[in-house]
Order: structure tokens, then sequence, then C-alpha cells
């Protein structure tokens, strides 16, 4: 299916977007343990939420990654990148096989993603709260033009603990910025442990809605189910819209779901060569590997 | 004696200059860049009134954005809408702006190299009654660190004007300070003024020390530069409104006409200007040299001219400082 194409979903189509969401979380693997240094649990639990984006979502187009009416996908939570960089390269950006350069001296794949370095990456980001304010700032802009592009600004939920979330937040509501989505991975995790354990952030939906968010919640690896989450959020004129994403961390390798310590490692070569065969065979449920 | 090139101020000296605080100069500097370019908008923290970005919101209301008592917002909403094709300006007092969004700026601002230029107001213990919570005195130094950042420090009202239109014409981050009281307006229209180029304030013959000042005190410069040349101390004066990229050439030529330098500025000496001007001069042209500022303090409450008197920053006690460093 063509990046561009904006047809209903049919059973057909979802499940070819399923199979590039492996696709997608195979390069993650393989490009971890390239790199030997990374996130793992993120990038999986969102390879769903990035292939409806850049195969189904997002109005671009990878051969001129600068087109001034692109929609913008800004990503707040940088160091998730691989799983942006592996959705980017396998939507024609760039070469698959420059994904496994990534960490690397020299590389455009920076550990945390540089936009000067790489075209269609949107904005530098790592430093965490601050995606959402840049992602309002772009769509108050594109308001002020008049231009018709759609700004979507991924975080995470550890982030919703920086006090510029909420100062982003409440600019947005107070502006009205319905050509803003968020969309936050709440899977639960953060780097010391469980996130109600580090800082308790519940209730999130009710926190945005005070904040005049529109706010939907959603099975974040369920791709028909996000994608129909974005399409209630393009339909809502009166405030921006937050969809809360909830993720599995670690998704598609059974062995390192819901585990927190997979937030900041690699896979070594041996747990890479592991973790691929889950994904190949959906966790031993298929008796060989598809691949 | 004065440069004649500098074409400054025929009441330069005289008791009733005109006086305006810098900050004034960002006012009407931002509704005459908004004029020319539509891409400008001026992002305020709940501070209009006294940042003067009033101004430019009384002119334009639809490209002036209230963030409200949010500095870490407002420097990366500017960011976004700098990624949009928007020239942003950013006001609030320097002590939140960039004291408060120190990261927001290095991160999505200097490293993403967007073009928004960061005003900071209030800068320096001249400030005055507010304290030592809002005299900011080390932008200077966190600002100059940052890669991909020019740093500009105007001496006046005038110059402040000119610097924020220059700021328009650059691409990329830019960093300005700003001051709350009054200063005297000692340039005119027809002063030179180019971002990374020094001015020359004064020149006498056989000059033995050389005064390089940044900011309003270049006005105090001038004046202790005067008096000195009157008791027989023969100075030059430069001017540096731009701290980076420092203008080089001009700091050599004080540096080899002079043999020695004195620095000056509103800012801790520390990581300022005369540290700028010093780790120049160690590798370039080695001179003995003094930094005056503000020696590794804090501010506090008091009148402006009480606050620079008691941090040795008026005419006299840069008289002194000078007078002393040319008897060693």
């Amino acid at each position: 299916m063509s990046y561009n194409e904006k047809m209903a979903l049919t059973d057909e189509h979802i499940r070819a977007l399923e199979k590039q969401a492996e696709a997608i979380r195979e390069t993650i693997i393989n490009m971890l343990v390239a790199a030997g240094s990374g996130h793992t649990a993120g990038p999986l639990g969102m390879a769903d939420i990035f292939t409806a984006f850049y195969f189904h979502v997002l109005n671009h187009r990878p051969e001129q990654p600068e087109w001034e009416e692109r929609d913008r996908l800004i990503l707040s939570n940088g160091h998730i990148c691989p799983v942006r960089y592996a959705a980017m390269a396998h939507a024609g950006y760039f070469p698959v096989n420059e994904c496994l350069t990534l960490r690397k001296f020299g590389s455009r794949l920076q550990g945390h993603p540089e936009r000067l370095r790489l075209p269609g990456m949107e904005t530098t980001s790592g430093p965490l709260g601050e995606g959402l304010s840049q992602a309002a700032g772009v769509a108050y802009a594109a308001r002020m033009d008049g231009r018709a592009c759609r700004v979507y600004c991924l975080m995470s939920d550890g982030e919703q603990e920086e006090g510029n979330t909420w100062e982003a937040a409440m600019f947005a509501g107070k502006n009205k910025l319905s050509n803003l989505t968020a969309v936050m991975d709440r899977n639960n995790i953060q780097i010391d442990g469980m996130t109600e354990d580090v800082m308790p952030l519940e209730p999130l939906a009710e926190k945005y809605r005070a904040f005049n968010w529109h706010v939907l919640e959603v099975n974040g690896n369920d791709i028909n189910a996000f994608i129909a989450a974005v399409d209630e959020a393009k339909a809502i004129h009166e405030k921006p819209t937050l969809i809360i994403a909830h993720t599995i961390p670690g998704k598609g390798v059974p062995e390192i779901e819901f585990d927190y310590h997979w937030h900041g490692k690699p896979p070594t070569a041996e747990e890479g060569k592991r973790f691929l065969k889950e994904i190949r065979t959906m966790g031993g449920k298929l008796p060989h590997e598809y691949a | 004696m004065l440069n004649k090139n500098a074409k400054l101020s025929a009441k330069v000296f005289a008791d009733d200059i005109e006086k305006a605080p810098t900050r004034d100069g960002f006012g009407k500097g931002t509704v005459e860049a908004g004029r020319a370019d539509p891409r400008i908008v001026v992002l305020c923290a709940d501070l209009a009134e006294s940042t003067r970005a009033e101004w430019f919101q009384k002119e334009f209301p639809e490209r002036f954005i209230e963030m409200g008592v949010a500095e870490q917002n407002m420097a990366t909403v500017a960011a976004g809408m700098a990624l949009a094709g928007k020239i942003p300006f950013t006001a609030s007092y320097a002590a939140f702006n960039p004291g408060r969004n120190y990261e927001q700026i290095r991160t999505t601002i200097a490293l993403n190299n967007v073009s928004v230029k960061i005003c900071g107001m209030h800068a320096g213990v001249s400030v005055g009654p507010d304290g030592a919570t809002h005299q900011m005195l080390e932008d200077i130094g966190l600002m100059r660190m940052l890669p991909n950042m020019i740093v500009l420090t105007p001496g006046d009202a005038e110059e402040a004007r000119k610097a924020v239109i220059a700021a328009t014409a650059t691409d990329g981050p830019v960093y300005i300070r700003f001051g709350r009281a009054a200063t005297p307006v000692f340039t005119t229209p027809e002063s030179p003024f180019r971002i990374g180029k020094a001015l020359l304030l004064w020149e006498s013959e056989n000059p033995k020390i050389a005064i390089l000042s940044t900011g309003s005190l270049s006005h105090t410069a001038l004046v202790a530069a005067r008096n000195l040349s009157e008791k027989g101390i023969e100075t030059l004066v430069f001017h540096l409104p731009t701290v980076k990229p420092l203008d080089g050439e001009a700091v050599i030529d004080a540096a080899k006409r002079t043999g020695a330098v004195v620095t000056i500025e509103e800012h801790q000496a520390a990581g300022g200007f005369g540290s700028a001007v010093a780790e120049f001069l160690a590798e370039e042209h080695p001179v003995p040299l003094k930094r005056l500022g503000i020696q590794d303090q804090f501010g506090q409450s008091g009148s402006p001219e009480e606050l620079l008197s008691h941090y040795g920053l008026d005419a006299m006690h840069i008289e002194e400082a000078v007078r002393a460093f040319v008897a060693k």
C-alpha cells in the first residue's frame, strides 16, 4: 500500500500494515544490536503507531522530506528514535541498511535525533518535555498562515513529569489548537520503574480534559483502532486532541514485554537472534519463522 | 578625543543628554522590523508593559502571543514557530529568559539552529530595587558558550533598536541583552552598527591603556576616559555591542596600540565579556588585563546609581581602577 492512499481500511490493508510493523520491529532489533546501546522497549511498543503514521496517517513525501504542505510529526521523547528511523527507512526516506549506522560516529542517525542531520526529522529532541510546546508552536504558526497541514506530537508518559509539558498543554488548550493531535505512549514504564511508583501520573485523561483537551484512549498496538482515533481527532474543531495510546513496552518479544529494565538497554547479539525469532514466530505461536 | 566616525550624540558629555532604557529599543525595533517583515512574531511571558513587547502588541495584536508566566514553554513554542517559518522574539527578564529556560534554548533553539531571537530584559544590577533574584549577571556567559548563538549587548536605546533590526536580518539564534534603567543615548541613528563590529568611541595620541566595554556602561567608560585624559592619562575606548562573535581585529588592535586592556561589563567578571576578551588575547596577543564587573557576588536592592557605585562600575570607580592599573 502506498503511503498516501487514504482509502477506508480493509482487513487486507490492516494485515499489510501489521506485516509492515513486524518488519520495522525486526529492523529495530537489528539496529540496536549493531549499535550496542540504545532503548529497546519504547521503540518496539511504538512500532504499530509509527507504522500507522508513516504508512497511512501522514500526508508526506518521503522523496521530498521538506515538502511545504506535509503534516508535521514532532517526536518529543527522542530516545525512541530507532522506531522512527526504522519507519522512515521502510517508508523510503533513506535505505533500510543505513539503520545499522545508528549511534555510530558520522551517522545521520544520532542517539537522540537531530533535525539538521536527517531531513524529515522535523526537530531535535531528547531532553524530555519539550516536544509538545514545539508542536504547539508549529500548529499556532500553521494556523496563522492558514495552512491545512496537521501537526502530531508523540510523547511518552514519563515526560508528563516535566513541568514544560503542562505549560504546553495549557497553551494549546487556551489557543484551541485543533490542528494539533498529541499521542501519549502510555506504556507505564520509565527508567527507574513503573510510572505510578516513580511519580503517579493518573488520572491523565481527566488532567488533559481539565486543560481543555479532547481525550481519547486506545490500544496503541491495535493499528486499526489507532487510525480510527486519529480520524476522530481530525473531526474535533474546538480543541486539541490527546490520544492516550496504551502500548506494551517491548511489544513483539514476549520475554521482555512489560519489563522496565528494557527501557534503556539494547539486546546483545545472542538476545537479538532470539528476539527476531520471537517476532517472526509471533512469540512461538507459529511453528516456523515466516521470514 | 571623541572618534568623529562614531557619530555620537552632540550631548554625549552633557548633563541633559537624552536618557532611555535599552528595552525601549526592543519596543521600537520590533515594531519597525515587524512592519518590514510579516514573519516576525513576539512572544511574551506576562511582562508586556515592562519589556516593551506591548508596543508590538498594539500595532500587531495578531502577531503577539501571550505565553503567561511560562518561560520554558515560551522558548520551545518559539522554536516550533521558527520551524514553521516565523521569526519569533521571546521577551522576559534575563533571569528567566535565558535563566529559567536555558536547556530549552540549548536544545530546541541553539542545537536546532532555528531563527529565534531571545531577548533578556532587566539584565545587570541596575534593575535596582527588585534585588538579586531579578538582577541577571550570568546571561552573557550562558549564551556565549552555546554554538550557533550570536550575543548582542547594545549600549543604548538607539543601538538596541538597530540590534533588533540586525537580528531579524540574521538567520539563526540571537541573544539580545537589555536593561531596565534609563541610560544615556550616546549613539545616533547615524552611528555605525554591525553585528560583530566594535565601535571606537575615544582615541588619544599615545594611549597607555585600552578600555573595552559593552552594554550601557560604555557611556560610563567614555566619561571615565575623558576625566582620565584631563588628568593626563590617555586611553582608547572601544564599545563592543557584540560579545559573540567577538571583533578580534579591534581587540588585537587595541591591545597592540596600548599594551594593556581593561574590560567593563555589568555582569559577572567570570564567564562574560571580559572573559571572552581575556580568552582571545591570551591566545592571540597576551597583554596585562583587568576585568571590571561583578566579582563573584550576587546583587541586592538599591537604586541603580547606588548599586553601580557599590560594585565599582560608576565613572569614578572605573577611573580609579584604570589609574591603579596603569600605575602597576
